[in-house]
């Protein structure tokens, strides 16, 4: 039978704010454990929950960027249960009316299609602390630094087809949640947790299968893992006659595995009311307005319009437009190199409309020299664009050598290696190393008559016909030329000299 | 210095007549003689107090002080105290030792006032007789035979029995309003959102509100005037601009608009109690006010209504005693889920018990919609029921509880009965309003008899000009047991 995978996803992300949601605590990462808790957070009797207003902009402001309606009117619940790092004996959620209500969808790119994933809701919540089983000889620590700290969960609805398709909206949201600043998005540290509900049906069937939910996919590898192995188990009980239990299961990167947590009867009545202790959030047009007001051209439309504007292939656009700082910086280099070459091929207010194929072409080069070297260089040292040693109008000063023709694109890895090394200005460095290219004729005309001289065998070889021997005499002279030969004018040279 | 009102007292303390020291001396010295036999004090720290009389002393030489300053004042257990056990009547707290002061203790500190000692209450203010607390019943002291009403009995034995000028007490049921009828003494549960409930260890959230309890309503102003006030850690509470709570007292009451609710005195009322309601209402006929009748068709619900809503929020408001951070923990347990049930079972008494039950049982899946959400409209329509009325009066009297004190026990084994003695004072923290009890005399068995007072919103300082008028006229107020 062919099997048909669905796949929703709910994600927890933390909301970047300075302090916690219903407390004063500061929420930053790593501090001595419960360093950070104060009397709200440790639920001492008679503390009352506060709710932080910036949370409401940051949820908004996700509500926004995505087009889903905004409650105006939202009402935080109590969900009851037991647990040593849950304080207060319940977790303050929304459940009922959640800020972002339904409408909202993002759009993802698996190999060569796209496809809208619709999302359900967003809700705003408390985290809870952490339980430390280690080091407490066979006792447990508690850390509530953790708790009460803002999250909003996201819900999808059961659009995925695919584990490859989930991890592209994981992806897409990853990279949304940090381009409008709401979110961090450090997976190591937990400020972007996802959970994937599973189920199969028969191809062509409508009714969903019993669902799983996976929990702990800390990693987009883990997801995709977990989510391809929870496919097959559950193939396999379905092909075998067996039935779906409906579970939380718990993803085991090291087994590379999930098993059972607790089933759908073994689940909390979580007896869910609305607090008592806190009003109905109520936000109005204008606060919406003022978070609307703060959101920057998203990565969808920017994406587009790097298609559109420079001609990217849409692989490159969709890279660029993975991380704000990115695309700000691919950006800020094409118009620095736009600005420097004459006349320039930027669109001129006024005065036209610009060198679009000029434009374009000079776009690719940079798109190219971000994907390729800048990229690489930065992974390798584990940096983050914004810590970037090269800075982009550094960068645009190196690429305008090379649109220029005062360098080579060889060569200009040499003087990259260079800058990156802290050695200065792409120019200095092209001046000192003397990399300026040759593109003298006299100069070239002199090296290629040299070689042809000393190498009466080849030359004769290659006027036999075997034009294969070219690039031995290209080779030559660009090393005699210490590599700094304009490339094209010595092929001409040589060409013609040959020939002769 | 007893039977003084705090005004006298203030004036007393500005003069020099006497210190703050001086007064509070006094007052623990009475507690120590009579505490033993009343039981209205969970805890007494004669350094914590006198250490704050002598700064209230110098504050005094200042000539800067306010009309509080230097007073001390007994606290209900269930506000939260800098450095006081603060136990709320329960085994679950009995160590307990706040790190904090609640919003109406840090009050009463800015306003140079000392705190007595901490009161006795019902178990997590769950009571109507002061019997479920840990820490021993209180005893009435116009009859030690008797109950002091409840929650705030230990507030209301200690103010009636002069063990203090005046207490807090905090009103989610009546737990102000019943106690202070059935003792003799003057208590207001204010608008709910007046009183920020920070600190205030919860019981039902949407219905705690915390008031004074004192010997006359022009002590209850004052009290109020310190208590009140926007707090911006308590999301409820009101931001309003502040206001003097005495400020009306002396208004006339010719023209009143006195409504009584049908409902109110019917059957269940004690004829001893109708009574002495119906001498006061003749009393206020006197003062020039008018009295008309009208109706609160929903307020049968008011009990039922009650007994689904507090619960549920107790269920969850309790859970946070589990053991793990603070306060008991079971001495022996096996695993985590264990130490949770061992800590919960032996921590919280048989009354506390039974509400998180209840409370659990109408949040759970399946019966939320049939009784929290079904209460929730109840409520509703019970408070557009006074909405009605005070179309018709300016304010609602009737009785406070439907008998006097009853003995100690005596419902103890009847949880319905028992809850039935707040079947006049439920409907008000249902709909938010203003109440209070003012003494009204004593019915057949010798026991004071209180009347009820509930205002519109906000309309605390025309309730207690009300009350004033009364107590200007007559001098069950002043009336203090004899005997103890």
């Amino acid at each position: 039978m062919q099997w048909e995978i669905v796949i929703g996803l709910e994600t927890h992300a933390q909301l970047s704010t300075q302090s916690k949601i219903f407390s004063g605590a500061a929420t930053a990462y790593g501090a001595a454990p419960n360093s950070q808790a104060c009397a709200v957070d440790i639920a001492l009797p008679g503390v009352l929950p506060v709710f932080n207003r910036v949370a409401a902009e940051k949820a908004v402001k996700f509500g926004l960027a995505v087009g889903a309606r905004i409650n105006r009117r939202s009402v935080f619940e109590r969900k009851n249960y037991f647990y040593p790092d849950l304080p207060k004996g319940y977790q303050i959620t929304q459940l009922e009316l959640p800020i972002v209500a339904e409408g909202g969808k993002l759009r993802i790119r698996v190999g060569d299609y796209e496809k809208d994933i619709r999302i359900t809701r967003a809700h705003m919540e408390e985290d809870a602390g952490k339980s430390l089983h280690e080091d407490f000889h066979g006792m447990t620590g508690i850390d509530l630094n953790r708790a009460g700290t803002p999250l909003v969960e996201i819900v999808t609805e059961p659009d995925m087809r695919s584990s490859a398709e989930a991890v592209a909206y994981a992806k897409v949201l990853h990279s949304l949640v940090r381009w409008i600043g709401i979110c961090d998005g450090n997976m190591q540290e937990g400020s972007f947790r996802c959970d994937a509900n599973v189920s199969v049906r028969p191809k062509g069937t409508e009714t969903l299968g019993t669902r799983c939910e996976i929990k702990n996919l800390n990693s987009f590898k883990f997801m995709e893992k977990a989510i391809d192995y929870e496919v097959r188990r559950q193939i396999e009980i379905l092909e075998d006659g067996g039935r779906i239990v409906q579970e939380t299961r718990l993803y085991d990167p090291d087994r590379d595995e999930t098993r059972s947590m607790r089933s759908k009867e073994e689940a909390n009545d979580y007896r869910y009311f609305p607090d008592p202790d806190l009003l109905p959030l109520v936000v109005d047009e204008a606060f919406i307005d003022r978070a609307r007001a703060t959101l920057p051209e998203l990565p969808q439309a920017m994406c587009e319009r790097f298609i559109r504007d420079y001609a990217l292939p849409a692989y490159d656009a969709g890279l660029l437009t993975v991380a704000r700082e990115l695309a700000a910086y691919f950006e800020d280099v094409v118009r620095a190199v736009g600005d420097a070459l004459t006349p320039s091929p930027l669109p001129q207010t006024g005065e036209g409309d610009g060198d679009a194929a000029r434009l374009n072409g000079m776009a690719k080069l940079v798109a190219n020299w971000l994907m390729g070297d800048l990229s690489a260089q930065l992974n390798k040292d584990g940096l983050e664009i914004v810590a970037s040693p090269i800075s982009a109008a550094q960068l645009a000063g190196l690429l305008k050598r090379i649109m220029d023709g005062t360098i080579s694109g060889k060569i200009a890895k040499e003087v990259f290696a260079a800058m990156w090394a802290g050695e200065g200005e792409a120019d200095a460095i092209i001046e000192a190393k003397g990399l300026k290219q040759v593109s003298d004729s006299g100069a070239i005309e002199k090296i290629v008559d040299e070689i042809i001289a000393a190498n009466p065998a080849q030359v004769a070889e290659y006027r036999g016909g075997k034009e294969k021997v070219f690039g031995f005499f290209v080779g030559l002279s660009m090393k005699a030329s210490k590599g700094k030969a304009n490339p094209a004018q010595l092929n001409d040279i040589l060409k013609k000299k040959l020939a002769s | 210095m007893l039977n003084a009102s705090l005004k006298q007292l203030s004036g007393l303390l500005a003069g020099k007549k006497v210190s703050s020291v001086e007064l509070t001396q006094t007052f623990l010295k009475r507690i120590a003689e009579l505490n033993p036999a009343l039981n209205a004090f969970i805890t007494v720290d004669e350094d914590k107090s006198l250490a704050q009389a002598r700064a209230a002393d110098a504050l005094l030489a200042t000539g800067n002080a306010g009309p509080l300053a230097g007073i001390a004042i007994a606290q209900k257990d269930i506000f939260c105290a800098d450095g006081w056990r603060t136990t709320c009547g329960s085994k679950m707290l009995h160590n307990f030792i706040a790190p904090y002061d609640a919003h109406v203790i840090e009050q009463f500190n800015r306003a140079g006032a000392v705190n007595l000692g901490k009161t006795n209450m019902d178990e997590f203010a769950m009571g109507s007789s002061n019997e479920t607390s840990y820490f021993g019943k209180v005893k009435n002291p116009w009859d030690l035979n008797a109950v002091p009403g409840g929650s705030s009995g230990g507030s209301a034995a200690a103010v009636a029995a002069r063990l203090c000028p005046a207490a807090t007490g905090t009103d989610t049921g009546g737990s102000i309003r019943q106690p202070a009828a059935l003792t003799g003494i003057t208590g207001i549960k204010p608008t709910y959102g007046v009183v920020s409930r920070y600190g205030m260890i919860a019981f039902a959230s949407s219905l705690d509100q915390a008031g004074p309890m004192a010997k006359s309503a022009e002590d209850c102003a004052l009290l109020l005037n310190t208590m009140a006030g926007f707090d911006p850690r308590d999301s409820t509470s009101l931001e309003r601009e502040k206001e003097d709570y005495a400020r009306d007292l002396n208004q006339p009451l010719a023209g009143l608009k006195i409504g009584l609710p049908k409902e109110f005195f019917a059957e269940g009322l004690s004829a001893d109690v109708a009574k002495a309601v119906e001498e006061a209402l003749a009393e206020y006929r006197k003062l020039g006010a008018q009295t008309v009748e009208v109706s609160l068709p929903n307020s049968k619900l008011a009990v039922p209504v009650y007994y689904v809503l507090a619960p549920a929020e107790a269920s969850s408001n309790l859970a946070r005693f589990d053991g793990v951070r603070y306060g008991y923990r079971a001495p022996e347990y096996g695993d985590l889920v264990d130490m949770y049930q061992k800590t919960r079972a032996q921590g919280f008494g048989a009354e506390v018990k039974r509400r998180i039950m209840i409370g659990s049982y109408v949040l759970s899946a399946g019966y939320y919609d049939a009784y929290y959400l079904k209460a929730q409209k109840l409520r509703r329509l019970i408070a557009q029921d006074f909405t009605d009325a005070f179309k018709q009066c300016d304010v609602i009297i009737g009785p406070t509880a439907p008998t006097t004190a009853f003995n100690l026990g005596e419902k103890s084994d009847d949880p319905v009965s028992m809850y039935l003695s707040d079947i006049y004072t439920i409907a008000v923290n249902l709909a938010g309003l203003p109440g209070m009890s003012v003494p009204a005399g004593f019915g057949a068995n010798g026991r004071p008899v209180g009347f009820q007072v509930i205002g519109n919103y906000f309309s605390e300082a025309k309730m207690l000009n009300v009350a004033h008028q009364y107590q200007l006229a007559t001098d069950w107020h002043t009336r203090m047991p004899q005997g103890i």
